[in-house]
């Protein structure tokens, strides 16, 4: 067999953390070979990225290695010296991060920095300047010669990760390491850079690394996977095996918190894996699972599990013949939903725009967008960045002031533009939940006092009642009593949405702006917090205007999506429909670009170039310079499609008839 | 950047308009009668009176400002009421000597700062980390007098090696040498907060992402940190210089004083001493219009470095 790109050898790595070595990695081994990909997956701080870091050997100071090495095509690069080290880096092995906006230099050109890279190989400058343009046409960059001349604030994401992956390819390594490549960019743009990854790959037959907490990406990306807990690899076999046939009660849990199959709030719950990895340093049980796992017995904790082989693949479990048991256990029963359309809507959006002014232009943010939400309902918002979902959302919170006055109608009531126009219980009455939960948290205050005072000023509780509304709604987000008298900072990410979301709900919120509030927390944690999200919603009644980038996501908390492109409603109907078909083809491009865990069926339908400036929006129908399915003839391209209802209430704004679209049964298409 | 550039030249322009009201009304309302503050308790009435007409500080103080103003602008502060020549003269004489001082302790205490910096960034955490900031910390706390005249002590008193005060005159070496202590006392003070800027510019610049994919391409050190740290850790310490621009002169106020030197620090101290207005107005406003071309030079420097604000992003 040939040498394997990359190969690790029980690696033990431990962080100095005042004095005490932590040990991260506890014995890692696994190989990457020739031209194959292969994927890490497990949950934040499971020693993902210090596992790609120390294969290039770039390493914190306070990093010791315990133990094991590393080869980098066949080389124990743990004893390189510098300058060895040095042209490995610059030879053999490539790597791509996260937010490609901080791996580039701001103050040179990304010529520049892209030339550095082969005038490190001994080039000449204009052999560099040849080559440069080159790399950058094979990573689809249209015109090569303006982006070397750009610095990299004026490139978009989707650029500026290209252009990183230029640099990266420049020196033709065996081996790229891609740690969360495509994280914070768009879907319909991560689905272009994946398939542009995959591409190259195929072209010169590199090797890839690729970690990603996407468990579709790397699926669709990946030959091989190992599933990492803790610092210990528990399975590994190829991706499509792992996937559909999870063996590790691990996987098993991890599989079955991510919605999948269509699967909706009202149907089933999601699953969670309660409580929490190992802490960093701790002594280990036996299994690294155990604490963890519904299937554990004494010997788990007793006897550390060994790989078992399974034709082709390495699970780390005492009971793999109990797995199934896992597999097939029924999902807890969602909450049916019980949204009353015939009653008035909680929220009435009638031709809302906003427009921004900014340097003698006008920025078409939202346009004329009218929908309703009803008491319980949630409505999902979904649209690459750049369609308006936040700028939308914001003007029903009143941060922005729509363009006209009276457009929108909460409660029956004119809602005024600002929220300190707006009187208490209005205020009160709309309330958000943010990605981030830190932006929303005052950092120096305890939990106890953080939603203390939400409780007083919004629901407006006297003193002697504070206290037993904090019980409850403390309960209601399941946090407990310890809880309440630490800090932000010392929660994890997933107990921070929790306070966030007690906060938002202290006033009894009629309706909750929902923006990204998953898109930072693992998948078990999502889950955790999409149920909470669910039951608050069924007990109290509460609606939701639902952002998430993440359309499973979305699917599964929505009864009915609005989907936006350049601040335009495209379509807007039931979850069901909108997924499944007929839908707009801007809906059936976003969907399609989307990498599912079960495999990708469909052919991916691409997108050409970013979407449109909202200062210039195209004419005629605003999609038609993307549209994969634009009309023969200038209809689409003169003529604005009107919002055209469909038969299950919603509408959609396209010149194609709505029998005609995408993504419907066989049958009903003639 | 012309817009910015314009916008922050008007800004200039304002604030030199609002900062000849401020030293024009203090001078005029303050010390009540000028004849009487010149001539004295003793004098009478009537000669005080005739002073004050002749000084012209009689009319309403609308009409005076404006022509102070008209001749200010022209570069006329008036005469001196003590030396009864133009306070120009003075001012321009003392403003080649302070700016010389301030050309001379920059050359040293930049280079010194900028390196003790990134020195120190370099070896984080560690003893010459520690001897750095300490030096640093320790002189900047110290007063300005105390420093001087330790320097005075050990230099020309025991070992008799330079002048112990003194105005630059004659040749460029020993301009050099009535300039070096005042310039040392300066870069006492100033070296820890710009070693101190340039040590957090480099730590962050250190860290970046950025430079972890330059060190990643293969790049060798000494490029890495050529090229991507010390490029991007200038930027802050720059605006540090420039912010500490209006403290070198206060600085520059002690120090002349203590070492005799004839510049604008001394200038200012004397004529408050003395009460002569005409002086005193002059060269406040003059130190005052100085510190703004110096902030504002720096500032363009900075928009000039950064093509963020250089090519107009939004942020
Ligand atoms: N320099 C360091 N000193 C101490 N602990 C560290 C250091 N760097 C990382 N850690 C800890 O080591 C563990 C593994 O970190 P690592 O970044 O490899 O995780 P990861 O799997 O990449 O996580 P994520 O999915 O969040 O990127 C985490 O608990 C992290 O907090
Ligand atoms: S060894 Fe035991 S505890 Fe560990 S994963 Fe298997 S069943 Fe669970
Ligand atoms: S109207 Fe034309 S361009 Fe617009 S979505 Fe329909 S087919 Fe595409
Ligand atoms: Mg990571």
């Amino acid at each position: 067999m040939s040498t394997p790109a990359l190969e690790f050898n029980d690696l033990q790595l431990a962080y100095m953390v005042r004095g005490q070595a932590r040990e991260v990695l506890r014995g890692v081994s696994f190989a990457v070979q020739p031209g194959e990909t292969y994927g890490l997956v497990g949950e934040s701080g499971c020693g993902k990225s210090t596992a790609a870091y120390t294969a290039v050997r770039y390493l914190p100071t306070n990093a010791r290695i315990l133990g094991g090495d590393v080869h980098l095509a066949g080389r124990d690069i743990l004893s390189l010296d510098k300058k060895e080290l040095q042209n490995l880096r610059a030879n053999d092995v490539s790597i791509v991060y996260q937010d490609p906006g901080q791996a580039l230099n701001p103050t040179i050109k990304v010529g520049l920095q892209l030339m550095e890279a082969y005038q490190l190989l001994g080039q000449s400058k204009h052999d560099a300047l040849t080559n440069s343009r080159e790399i950058l046409r094979k990573v689809q960059i249209a015109d090569p010669e303006s982006v070397l001349g750009r610095y990299p604030h004026q490139l978009s994401g989707g650029m500026q990760q290209r252009v990183v992956i230029a640099m990266a390819l420049a020196c033709n390594p065996q081996l790229i390491i891609l740690d969360e490549p495509t994280t914070g960019l768009d879907a319909t743009v991560e689905a272009e850079v994946l398939d542009l990854i995959r591409g190259l790959r195929d072209e010169f037959g590199t090797s890839v690394l690729f970690i990603s907490h996407n468990l579709g990406a790397i699926r669709a990306m990946c030959d091989r996977v190992g599933v990492l807990y803790a610092g210990k690899l528990v399975e590994e076999g190829r991706a499509q095996d792992v996937f559909d046939n999870p063996q590790h009660p691990y996987t098993v849990g991890l599989l079955r918190c991510l919605p999948r199959h269509g699967s909706r709030k009202s149907a089933q719950r999601l699953e969670t894996i309660p409580g929490f990895q190992p802490l960093l340093g701790a002594p280990l049980p036996a299994c690294v699972f155990v604490d963890r796992c519904p299937l554990a017995t004494e010997k788990c904790r007793s006897v550390a599990p060994e790989w078992t082989q399974l034709g082709g693949r390495k699970v780390r479990c005492h009971h793999v013949d109990r797995v199934h048991e896992l597999v097939s256990s029924a999902l807890p029963e969602g909450t049916p939903s019980t949204v009353d359309r015939s009653s008035t809507p909680m929220l009435v959006l009638d031709g809302v725009s906003k427009t921004f002014h900014q340097g003698g232009q006008a920025i078409k943010a939202v346009r004329d967008v009218s929908l309703e939400l009803f008491a319980g309902e949630t409505l999902g918002l979904v649209g690459e960045s750049g369609s308006g979902k936040t700028t939308l959302a914001h003007t029903v919170l009143g941060i922005h002031a729509p363009d006209q006055a009276n457009t929108i109608t909460f409660d029956g009531k004119n809602l005024k533009p600002g929220t300190r126009k707006r009187p208490a219980d209005q205020v009160r009455g709309i309330q958000i939940i943010f990605q981030n939960p830190d932006s929303a948290l005052n950092r120096r205050h305890s939990v106890r006092r953080i939603i203390g005072r939400s409780l007083r000023r919004l629901a407006q509780l006297p003193h002697s009642e504070v206290d037993g509304a904090l019980q409850e709604i403390t309960a209601s987000v399941r946090l407990t009593e310890r809880h309440l008298d630490m800090r932000p900072s010392q929660l994890s990410g997933g107990l921070k949405q929790r306070v966030a979301i007690a906060r938002a709900f202290a006033g009894h919120p009629r309706i909750v702006v929902c923006d990204e509030p998953t898109s930072s927390l693992d998948v078990s944690v999502q889950a955790a917090i999409l149920n909470l999200l669910g039951d608050l919603q069924h007990d109290r009644d509460t609606s939701y205007l639902f952002i998430s980038h993440d359309l499973r996501v979305v699917r599964y908390l929505s009864d009915r999506i609005a989907v936006l492109y350049l601040g335009r409603i495209m379509e807007l109907g039931p979850a069901e429909r909108v997924f499944d078909g007929p839908h707009h083809p801007y809906t059936e491009a976003l969907l399609s670009a989307a990498p599912s865990v079960d495999g990708d069926t469909r052919e991916r339908i691409r997108l050409d170039g970013e979407i449109p400036s909202a200062v210039n929006q195209p004419s005629g129908c605003v999609f038609h310079t993307r549209c994969p399915r634009r009309l023969e003839g200038d209809l689409c391209s003169t003529v604005e499609p009107p919002l055209t209802p469909t038969p299950d209430g919603g509408v959609i704004r396209c010149h194609i008839p709505f029998d005609q679209l995408g993504g419907q049964p066989v049958a009903l298409r003639s | 950047m012309a817009r910015y550039v314009l916008r922050r030249l008007g800004l200039a322009v304002i604030t030199l308009f609002i900062l000849s009201i401020v030293v024009f009304t203090v001078s005029a309302v303050l010390p009540g009668s000028v004849g009487r503050a010149i001539l004295g308790p003793f004098a009478d009435k009537r000669s005080v009176d005739q002073l004050n007409n002749e000084l012209g500080v009689n009319g309403p103080l609308v009409n005076r400002y404006f022509r102070w103003v008209s001749h200010a602008v022209r570069g006329d502060f008036g005469n001196s009421y003590k030396y009864k020549s133009p306070v120009m003269d003075f001012v321009s004489k003392a403003l080649t000597s302070s700016l010389k001082l301030a050309l001379l302790t920059l050359v040293i205490v930049v280079p010194l700062g900028v390196i003790g910096g990134t020195i120190a960034a370099l070896r984080q955490g560690k003893a010459l980390d520690r001897i750095i900031t300490i030096t640093g910390l320790s002189l900047a706390v110290t007063p300005e007098f105390v420093i001087g005249i330790v320097l005075i002590l050990v230099f020309p008193v025991k070992l008799g090696w330079l002048p112990s005060g003194g105005s630059p005159k004659g040749a460029v070496l020993d301009q050099l040498k009535t300039m070096l202590l005042p310039a040392l006392t300066l870069t006492a003070i100033l070296f820890g907060y710009l070693s101190r800027m340039a040590r957090a510019g480099a730590i962050e610049a250190l860290n970046s992402d950025y430079t972890r994919t330059a060190t990643l391409k293969g790049l060798p050190r000494h490029v890495v940190l050529r090229r991507h740290v010390m490029r991007n850790s200038l930027l802050p310490t720059i605006a540090v210089i420039a912010s500490q621009m209006s403290y070198l002169l206060g600085g520059l106020l002690v120090t002349e004083t203590l070492f005799n030197f004839r510049g604008l620090g001394l200038l200012v101290a004397d004529a408050a001493r003395g009460k002569d207005i005409p002086m005193l107005m002059g060269a406040v406003f003059i130190v005052g219009a100085l510190a703004m071309t110096m902030s504002l030079l720096a500032d363009l420097l900075i928009a000039w470095l950064n093509p963020r604000v250089r090519l107009g992003a939004k942020q």
